[in-house]
């Protein structure tokens, strides 16, 4: 057996955004086991439930991460409206779908950067992130900020967008689309990229579903998860097909994304033709009893949210399991043997949010 | 769209078996949620086959030990670590057991029983 050296990784790394350690067993270059530590920044939200009241939580879950705002927050009056069985009126399930589609074209463009810096691609980088602008304008445009929203209330929307900023949207989306095409032409076909992706970290259908994994991670093995297919939002209504690339590598993950990002886009442009008039909430009396689980598929996988209460206006307890907290495991498994050369690469690959790990 | 919770009650004993079986069976684990109640903890060990959701329930008196599932589905050393850090529950044979520092927190099991007005 060949000596075995152990070489720290993070918390603190050029490619990490934020902070994770991973300790490398290595024997020569090849990764043979990879130990995850996290905990480096947890906050203890979840709580803070016994401290706010449960509408005011609702500023609490945006902030879980600066990436998933939206999503955090709409998974949360989700909870919460299934516990009080609220109606949401359909246009306010639109404006939802909107926003959150919307966040996974600045998610997945955001990722896409990343991972071009982290092969070293930095023409790349920028250009991912310089049309990432452009959705971070519509979100101003039509929510007021651009990283936290507060558009969702419980039973619906704040917010509604008028037609004429709808035929707008459209229209620079449908104008993004053709540049962003481009760039995936990069990712998809430059050789220098598929050198640094094809074969590298690579995860088989089995172990992916055996570790439980979730979201464009566990899609790039060939797995069929995605919780739009349950009914949430208006994903019924705009036929929405979940996508799914089988080899299993980070290209495979890859391709996933970039695939993604052409279908958010079109279903922005589809609820930006489609919309139906009408309200955007309706009024919310009592208060939450009972308990209630709910999913959504954000960005980065499945989150799942639990919220029980007892009829007072503090809640007993709220969970939050985010994509991430569940694609760990996966995480260590792309890691086994490996060169620690793809180390970065493969951590990027799945697309990890410690902040929202950490809650 | 107000769906069942599909939600069932086992004993601790019956744990790591009703795991061994819904891992057989296909069942991805989706999550596991501690919540403190008085003189105990009330477990949620959530499941997903075909985008359906299946939730059991277990009630572990303080003090009491369980088993880790991880010997079916080794993901849940994430929770199991979670919990342990955070409430203090006592789970024995997690695959990867961190000893309680998986979380970074200022005082061990932060969560074992105080309300936040009381620290």
């Amino acid at each position: 057996m060949a000596k075995q050296t152990i070489i720290p990784f993070g918390p603190q790394h050029p490619v990490l955004p934020e902070p994770v350690h991973l300790d490398l067993v290595l024997e020569d270059e090849t990764v043979v086991q990879a130990i995850p530590s996290i905990g480096f920044v947890h906050r203890g939200l979840e709580k803070l439930v016994e401290k706010k009241e449960y509408t005011e939580l609702m500023y609490v879950t945006e902030r879980i991460c600066g990436i998933c705002a939206f999503g955090h927050n709409w998974g949360y009056c989700h909870a919460i409206e299934l516990l009080m069985k609220v109606d949401v009126p359909e246009r306010a399930e639109y404006l939802r779908t909107l926003w959150h589609e919307l966040s996974r074209v600045h998610s997945h463009l955001l990722w896409l950067g990343l991972l071009a810096d982290a092969f070293g691609f930095e023409s790349l980088f920028n250009h991912c992130w310089r049309l990432r602008e452009s959705v971070l304008d519509l979100f101003e445009k039509t929510t007021g900020g651009r990283v936290i929203f507060s558009v969702n209330k419980i039973g619906g929307v704040h917010r509604d967008i008028s037609p004429e900023v709808l035929t707008e949207m459209a229209t620079v989306v449908a104008g993004m689309r053709k540049e962003v095409n481009e760039l995936i032409n990069v990712f998809v076909n430059d050789t220098s990229v598929k050198n640094r992706l094809v074969g590298v970290g690579v995860v088989t259908k089995e172990e992916a579903e055996d570790l439980c994994a979730v979201g464009p991670t566990a899609r790039g093995s060939g797995v069929v998860t995605d919780i739009r297919l349950t009914g949430n939002g208006v994903y019924d209504k705009i036929g929405f097909e979940p996508i799914i690339e089988e080899a299993g590598d980070c290209y495979a993950r890859t391709l996933v994304r970039c695939r993604e990002l052409i279908q958010s886009m079109d279903m922005v442009i589809e609820i930006c033709e489609t919309i139906p008039e009408g309200e955007i909430a309706v009024p919310v009396k009592g208060k939450p009893e009972g308990e209630f689980f709910a999913r959504l598929e954000q960005p980065r996988g499945e989150a799942f949210y639990y919220v029980k209460g007892n009829g007072t206006k503090n809640l007993e307890r709220m969970r939050v399991r985010t994509p991430t907290n569940i694609n760990i495991p996966f995480l260590v498994k792309s890691l086994e043997g490996c060169s620690l050369a793809d180390v970065p690469v493969i951590v990027i690959c799945i697309d990890p949010c410690i902040s929202c790990t950490e809650r | 769209m107000y769906t069942d919770l599909n939600l069932k009650t086992i004993e601790p004993a019956e744990l790591v078996n009703t795991a061994r079986t819904l891992k057989g069976e296909g069942y991805r684990m989706v999550q596991i949620c501690a919540t403190k109640i008085p003189d105990a903890y009330e477990l949620t060990y959530s499941f997903d086959k075909d985008h359906e959701l299946y939730n059991y329930r277990v009630i572990v008196p303080e003090g009491t030990e369980i088993e880790s599932i991880t010997d079916s589905y080794f993901a849940a050393f994430v929770y199991e670590n979670e919990m342990k850090d955070l409430f203090g529950i006592k789970i024995n044979h997690i695959a990867l057991d961190f000893q309680g520092n998986f979380f970074i927190t200022n005082e061990p099991t932060p969560w074992k029983g105080k309300k936040a007005e009381e620290e």
